[in-house]
């Protein structure tokens, strides 16, 4: 900022000397010391000759920041100047001012509230009377906790509450929507409260007026002032108001009422009925779902999403919409392919009378303007924009996921949605679904439905329908077979799905196993006479059939009675290469194969509780190791850490957790063969022979903790401080050596070793050798640490689909030129992937690039899981042999994880540069197996 | 009163030959001009003779306007302009003016050609009418003349189609042709802003139903198409060439594209391909999809939709092929259903009404065995799918489409006059205003309540202003002086002193004065003087003076007191004031009838 003042200061010189004509006044510029800022505007506005050059130095002026100090000076000056200049643009610019100046960081206005009220006086201009109220806003939302202005201000507000202009209206309602609270304000009318003050201008004159009077309602209930249960009518008057906007704010002011008051009971006109007010609202906001403006429709569809109190009958309303052909009723596709169903004989196809109308209506009791809520879904889900259509999507969720008799009767509309024209739409849908399937079982016709989108050519809906068929539930063996088949079709089409589409067959097996013991001789195709030839292990469409029926297996014990021999010896494979996907099987007459099953399949719970005994114990006995000489407490360790791993390695729920404590202990380890080894008890000339031994224990150290720290999503603060403290004791390792000093003294910024941080000021200023000796015994103190067992631990991991490394073919191309590699990946705890995971390239001659994969490359299939499809572009010089590139994924990380340095100025000029914040460390952390990809350059053809 | 009248020529209470006479504030308009598909004879066209019965129509109408390119409701504009003769304007919108000449053209050739008739409008006709043709942009406000102004609204049902707002001063009426309120595959739906018409004229071919979400018969009709192909089999859609065909080249279009689909769609050449062409050029005019998707790809560019050749139909594998005519009673639709229908894996599917009679209409109602030219049958074997989309709005439709204009009168037309009763009640009782459905030639007269604009000096608004609250409250009428002056078709509210100045007339004082007998035992200046205190104790914030000359004022108001010679205790007060003050005079006058107080000293 200095820099800013001396140059702008300097600006001014120029002008200044440069109207007395001086040779050396430019020179002289940069031995001016820094002068007021006030007294710069002063000369600046006193030059002016006119209301243009005025306003030309105060917009110059408003470039740059001013400091704290000088904002009351400024502001005078500006004050002053303000009631001499009789240009209105010019007083309209300085009340702007005022406002932003009194935004400024660490200035309290209630200094200037005084002389800005009094401007407010004299003032003819609409424009500036508007302004200067806007100054009063910002001034007023400074000092909130300043009941004496607070109400000033308020008092002014209602005074030019009657001004003709709408600007001063909109403002003031503003200053009373942002300051006004349960106070009455004595006005000419007498005493009011502020709401109902507020509430006369639901029926002002001008569109915006009343929006801002809605507005200000709304900003009160925001501040947390309880709404006036009367104003609920004249809101609902308001919802058929002309302007947009207007009915826009009123939808939100009657969806608010109706979360204050939703039990009262109102009247309905022209009816001796009553109801309650939440269903009231909730009928008046469904009607305004077939709103003429977008906007407003898609407000209203939203705002039903969250009004969860409504009674159910209205609710299913929404759903509702009567039929008629000629005035008969008719049933809708719905209910046809529901009776269709009952009566046996789904899929007839339709026929030409099929829809033909029933019973004559009576003409009377057909209703047509559709009354509350009815069928106010069946319109938003039909809505021209997409925007409405997908806020009625959600809307439906929010409103299914609180009731199960509405989830199942918007099923049908959802499954409809499937099939609508815009990708975005369809997917929304799909998730919606999925979410609330716990409440829902698929009638085998809607099934059907479901199940014909597998084609669709957009993975991310196929994917998500995977996702969706995990998580249902059906009710028939038909409709395991059916599903079974899309999915296998869908495999046929798509080999890329071949991952999802096992994991779909994997929950579906496992939810259904009663309904798919039935199938199993079929889908196996097993004889009772006669063996079938053994299928071939290879194909994709057996094992997702395998799948299926051995996760079924799991909990139906009859079920491998009907298993022939070869799908044993399948199982035994399968189990052993896709394990996460074939679950342990107690196999009748067989002997347990593999160690591991004897682990797994007891009960899974009791198997975790007893794994996170061990857990617990490894690291209790591990805690006693400050009572250990140094060789048993290596070997203790050394023992712990192998235990930990094959523990992560076993019980998948303690992965995490184990590996976490695990790499702790490493790090625990290398500190203390450092101290061991007494690296640094060398006199200090030759430390620096040392160093590049130490330097490379530190550097190790370190990296192990920034993996720690970033590699494990669910720490608490308190492990993190754990791991700080290894990281600083490890930067004390590197102090010895002077340079490592400099480049590793970040991280003694945590507030933990505050013991460290009393110690600096004497280790900036001691001589290394002092120096030393003082780190030395911080360290020896400071010992081991004692890791507590974190909760809930996950290790952030990343798996490489695509490519496999499988391919013997090479990937040619022309040198120099550019190939893309398709990329697949899942993440698991990744936060932010966003900006944290990269691609890197490894070219086998040791080239290796890190890409950035772009935003829209992740998806979001389900909670703490990503996925990353993507292309990153391979290029290389010519070879002579086809060779491997290894390609892997790096998490990204920055030691500072916040860098929240304000900005200090207050204007629009953006010349403000951060400093860079000196303490980060930028690295990465390889965190997926690394694949190879076969890759040839060719030279070019001449 | 000003009344508006609308006399339907065609569409009253009637499907077909649109043509509707509205005359509003002196000016004529028709709307709409079409042909009936039912009659081949001279109720083929509207009666222009209700017009008038000889010479040209031009000095008659001011301007017709046509809503959509169908030809019920344009298929009679070359035989009324050219051959009735009108030389006015005709207004519609782009999209109807490239596609209609197309059609017109069509009709013609069919009708000459085919039929063999005389006496029909010929290919020059056409292009003269088309000369005559003002093209409407969606939502701009057109004059006609000074006067009468048209502002077009988006009405979905096909390309181009639109409603036409007319406005003569502060009365209007809205009609709304054929419209949708239900977005399809490639329109939107209609929208209308609450222009508050005095009349809404609307179409009600579906006053008696309410339909099923569109959604259900799209995923029937793509799911029918999907099996069948899938089974090998062939599928024939006969469609007429414009509207409904594109919906669902563009259903299917999208459904392959999405499955990934590779079986052939075909589509019969001809009429479509031009018609095709404008459906590519006039982009703005479809739904938010194909707008939002246009920068990428041109959704009427198809990718899976080639042009059919009569050697295609026998091609092996599956197919998809659209056919026209709709109906199946003739050309190419008819020759590849003969080819297709022995074979129990095809399918054909009717998207539409079919009318009795054709061999669409049979087979939907179940018949197996056709009779066809030449004694042969033909046996029935493929299947029958029936799907109906159309695009008009239902009847919640039409009641959404009241709300959001909010009309002061209702006027139905274009539809059966049995259903039209039904959708009248209703409205009538749900929205508390007068619907109409006249029948051909009969006359409707609405009478309207126009607002006069008048305008007012600024000066004398903002002293109003300053006389009274601050605000204008606009639920309550203010009274306020000034002289209205009615100069050259104008009028406008000044104030009097202003009026006087512009018409230059000099100022007259108009002074009442009054005598009143008062009995007061006192010298005149006393009695005056007591006056003078009454007066001052009773009318706070007025300014009262005692004038030494022996006169007290109240605002302009001159007091003087004498008494009369006989007897001295009865005085005559004089009360003048000017006209201007007249409330506060006759107040005082009224007071001091009553005499003085006693207790006043």
């Amino acid at each position: 900022t200095n820099l800013h003042l001396t140059k702008q200061y300097s600006c001014f010189v120029t002008c200044f000397f440069s109207q007395i004509p001086h040779e050396e006044a430019p020179s002289k510029k940069l031995r001016l010391s820094k002068p007021s800022k006030s007294a710069a505007l002063h000369v600046d506005l006193c030059k002016a000759s006119n209301s243009t050059d005025a306003l030309q130095y105060l917009l110059q002026f408003a470039r740059k920041p001013v400091e704290v100090e000088s904002v009351e000076g400024v502001v005078r000056i500006l004050l002053e100047h303000y009631y001499k200049e009789t240009d209105n643009s010019v007083r309209l610019k300085i009340a702007s001012l005022l406002g932003l100046l009194s935004k400024t960081q660490g200035f309290t206005p209630d200094c200037i509230v005084d002389d800005a009220i009094n401007t407010l006086s004299n003032e003819k201009s609409h424009q500036v009377l508007a302004q200067l109220l806007d100054t009063l806003l910002v001034i007023g939302s400074q000092l909130p906790d300043t009941p004496t202005i607070r109400l000033r201000l308020i008092h002014v507000a209602c005074k030019h509450l009657s001004d003709t202009y709408f600007g001063v209206r909109n403002k003031c309602l503003q200053l009373l929507g942002c300051l006004g609270t349960l106070e009455t304000v004595v006005n000419r009318d007498g005493a009011r409260d502020v709401q109902s003050i507020i509430s006369d201008y639901f029926g002002d004159q001008d569109p915006r007026v009343r929006t801002a009077a809605l507005k200000a309602m709304l900003q009160l209930h925001e501040r947390g002032m309880k709404i006036h249960q009367v104003i609920y009518e004249q809101a609902c008057r308001l919802l058929s108001d002309d302007y947009e906007q207007v009915r826009s704010a009123a939808v939100q002011m009657v969806w608010v009422l109706s979360l204050l008051y939703p039990e009262s009971i109102v009247p309905i006109p022209s009816s001796n009925e009553e109801i309650r007010l939440v269903d009231d609202a909730f009928g008046k906001i469904s009607h305004m779902v077939s709103d003429g403006s977008w906007m407003v429709r898609v407000q209203a569809a939203k705002t039903l999403g969250s009004m969860l109190q409504v009674s159910p009958h209205f609710l299913v309303q929404t759903l509702d919409k009567k039929l008629m052909s000629d005035l008969r009723r008719k049933r809708t596709a719905h209910e046809r392919a529901k009776e269709l169903f009952t009566s046996g004989e789904f899929s007839s196809g339709r026929k030409w009378a099929d829809d033909a109308p029933k019973e004559k209506l009576d003409r009377n009791t057909v209703n047509l303007i559709a009354s509350g809520a009815c069928g106010a879904f069946v319109h938003g889900l039909e809505d021209e924009m997409f925007e409405v259509r997908i806020a009625a999507v959600e809307a439906l969720c929010q409103l299914a996921r609180s009731s199960p008799s509405f989830a199942e009767k918007c099923l049908d509309f959802l499954v409809d949605m499937f099939n609508d024209e815009i990708e975005e739409v369809r997917l929304q849908s799909i998730h919606v679904l999925r979410e609330i399937s716990t409440h829902i079982t698929l009638r085998e016709d809607q099934l059907d439905t479901v199940l014909a989108v597998l084609e669709d050519s957009s993975r991310d809906i196929r994917e998500a329908l995977h996702e969706l068929l995990c998580y249902t539930n059906v009710s028939t063996k038909e409709c395991i077979q059916l599903a079974l088949l899309e999915l296998l079709k869908n495999l046929n089409k798509y080999p890329t799905d071949r991952n999802s589409v096992w994991k779909c067959l994997k929950f579906l097996g496992s939810r259904h196993p009663t309904l798919v013991l039935p199938l199993v001789p079929e889908l196996l195709s097993t004889h009772p006479y006669f063996d079938t030839p053994e299928p071939d292990m290879d194909d994709p469409a057996y094992i997702a059939v395998l799948v299926l029926v051995f996760n079924a297996a799991k909990s139906c014990p009859t079920m491998p009675a009907l298993f022939s021999d070869h799908t044993f010896r399948h199982y035994a494979y399968l189990r052993d290469s896709l394990s996460h996907l074939v679950p342990p099987l107690r196999l009748p007459g067989r002997k347990q194969v593999f160690g591991l099953d004897s682990v797994d399949s007891g009960s899974g719970s009791a198997s975790v509780e007893s794994a996170q005994l061990f857990l617990q114990q490894s690291l209790h006995r591990v805690s006693t190791i400050q009572n250990l000489e140094a060789p048993e407490a290596r070997e203790l360790l050394n023992f712990t850490i192998r235990d930990l791993q094959r523990l992560g390695e076993l019980q998948t729920e303690l992965a995490g957790a184990a590996d976490f404590c695990a790499t702790f202990l490493r790090c625990q380890l290398l500190l203390m063969k450092a101290l061991q080894e007494k690296l640094w008890n060398v006199a200090v000339p030759l430390c620096l022979k040392q160093n590049v031994t130490a330097t490379a224990a530190a550097q190790q150290i370190l990296e192990e903790t920034y993996k720690l720290e970033f590699l494990y999503s669910g720490l608490e603060s308190r492990q993190v401080a754990t791991i700080h403290h290894v990281q600083h004791t490890h930067t004390h390792a590197g102090f010895f050596l002077p340079v490592l000093f400099l480049s590793e003294l970040p991280h003694l910024q945590d507030s933990f070793m505050d013991r460290v941080c009393e110690l600096l000021p004497r280790l900036t200023s001691c001589k290394p050798v002092e120096m030393v000796k003082i780190l030395q015994s911080t360290l020896r103190q400071s010992g081991l640490l004692q890791l507590s067992l974190p909760e809930q631990i996950h290790r952030a991991t990343a798996t490489i689909i695509e490519p496999t490394g499988e391919s013997d073919n090479p990937l040619r191309f022309t040198s120099g030129l550019v190939v893309a590699l398709d990329i697949d990946a899942t993440l698991e705890h990744v936060n932010d992937p966003q900006n944290t995971v990269k691609v890197q390239v490894l070219y086998p001659d040791g080239q290796s690039h890190v890409i950035h994969p772009k935003p829209g490359d992740f998806r979001k299939p389900g909670p703490h899981r990503h996925r990353l499809i993507t292309q990153v572009y391979l290029s290389h010089t010519a070879w002579t042999e086809p060779s491997q590139v290894e390609v892997r994924l790096l998490l990204a990380y920055s030691s500072s994880s916040s860098s929240s340095s304000s900005r200090l100025g207050w204007s629009d000029g953006a010349d403000g540069v951060i400093p860079p914040s000196e303490a980060t460390v930028e690295g990465t952390i390889p965190f997926s197996k690394p694949v190879k990809v076969y890759i040839m350059p060719k030279p070019a053809r001449r | 009163m000003p009344e508006i009248k609308v006399t339907p020529l065609g569409a009253g209470q009637d499907v077909g030959r649109s043509c509707i006479l509205v005359s509003i504030g002196g000016k004529n308009i028709m709307l709409d001009c079409g042909m009936h598909m039912g009659y081949n004879d001279d109720r083929r066209f509207p009666d222009f003779s209700y017009i008038t019965q000889n010479g040209r129509l031009t000095d008659f109408l001011d301007c017709v306007i046509i809503s959509h390119f169908h030809l019920d409701h344009c298929g009679a504009l070359p035989y009324m302009s050219e051959m009735v003769g009108y030389d006015g304007p005709i207004y519609m919108t782009h999209p109807t003016k490239a596609i209609c000449p197309i059609l017109l053209e069509d009709f013609r050739k069919i009708t000459v050609d085919k039929k063999g008739e005389t006496n029909f409008f010929t290919s020059q006709m056409i292009k003269d009418c088309m000369k005559k043709v003002v093209p409407l942009n969606l939502h701009q406000t057109v004059q006609v003349d000074d006067e009468l102004e048209l502002k077009a609204y988006y009405a979905g049902h096909v390309l181009g189609a639109a409603m036409v707002l007319i406005k003569v001063g502060s009365e209007s009426v809205v009609y709304t042709g054929d419209y949708n309120m239900t977005p399809d595959r490639h329109l939107g739906a209609a929208w209308i802003d609450k222009c508050r018409p005095d009349i809404l004229i609307s179409e009600s071919t579906y006053a008696t139903t309410i339909r099923d979400s569109k959604r259900c018969r799209e995923r029937d009709f793509l799911k029918k198409v999907h099996e069948s192909i899938e089974r090998g089999g062939k599928v024939l859609i006969p469609v007429f060439a414009l509207g409904r065909a594109q919906e669902l080249c563009i259903l299917l279009e999208t459904f392959w594209e999405r499955m990934n689909l590779k079986a052939p769609i075909y589509f019969s050449t001809g009429l479509t391909e031009k018609a095709n062409h404008y459906y590519k050029l006039f982009i703005t005019w479809t739904n938010q999809k194909i707008r939002k998707t246009f920068v990428q790809r041109n959704m009427f560019e198809f990718k899976h939709i080639k042009a059919f050749d009569r050697s295609y139909a026998d091609n092996p594998g599956p197919m998809v092929v659209f056919a026209t005519p709709g109906m199946l009673h003739a050309g190419q639709s008819l020759q590849i259903f003969k080819k297709w229908a022995g074979n129990e894996k095809n399918m054909v599917i009717m998207p539409g009404y079919c009318v009795q009679g054709t061999i669409g209409h049979k087979i939907l109602n179940g018949q197996r065995k056709l009779e066809m030219e030449g004694r042969s049958t033909l046996d029935v074997k493929l299947q029958v799918e029936y799907m109906s989309f159309s695009a008009h709005a239902d009847a919640k439709g039409i009641m959404q489409l009241i709300r959001m204009a909010e009309p002061r009168n209702m006027l139905l037309v274009h539809g059966e006059a049995l259903k039209m009763e039904f959708l009248k009640g209703k409205i009538e009782q749900e929205f508390n205003i007068d619907c109409y459905m006249p029948a051909n030639g009969e006359t409707i007269t609405v009478s309207t309540n126009p607002s006069v604009p008048v305008d007012i000096s600024l000066n004398l608004l903002k002293r109003e202003m300053a006389l009274g609250g601050p605000l204008p409250d606009p639920k309550k009428p203010r009274t306020m002086h000034g002289t209205l002056i009615m100069k050259e078709n104008s009028m406008k509210l000044v104030s009097s002193e202003q009026a006087l100045k512009e018409l230059g007339l000099n100022e007259h004082q108009l002074r009442f004065t009054c005598r009143v007998q008062l009995q007061d035992p006192h010298s005149d200046l006393d009695t005056l003087h007591r006056i003078y205190t009454h007066l001052k104790s009773l009318l706070k914030g007025y300014t009262i003076q005692h004038v030494p000359d022996g006169t007290v004022m109240v605002e302009s108001i001159v007091i003087k007191v004498s008494s009369s010679a006989e007897d001295p205790n009865n005085k005559v007060l004089l009360l003048s004031w000017s006209y201007q003050d007249e409330d506060l005079g006759s107040f005082l006058s009224s007071l001091l009838k009553k005499g003085l107080p006693s207790g006043l000293c």
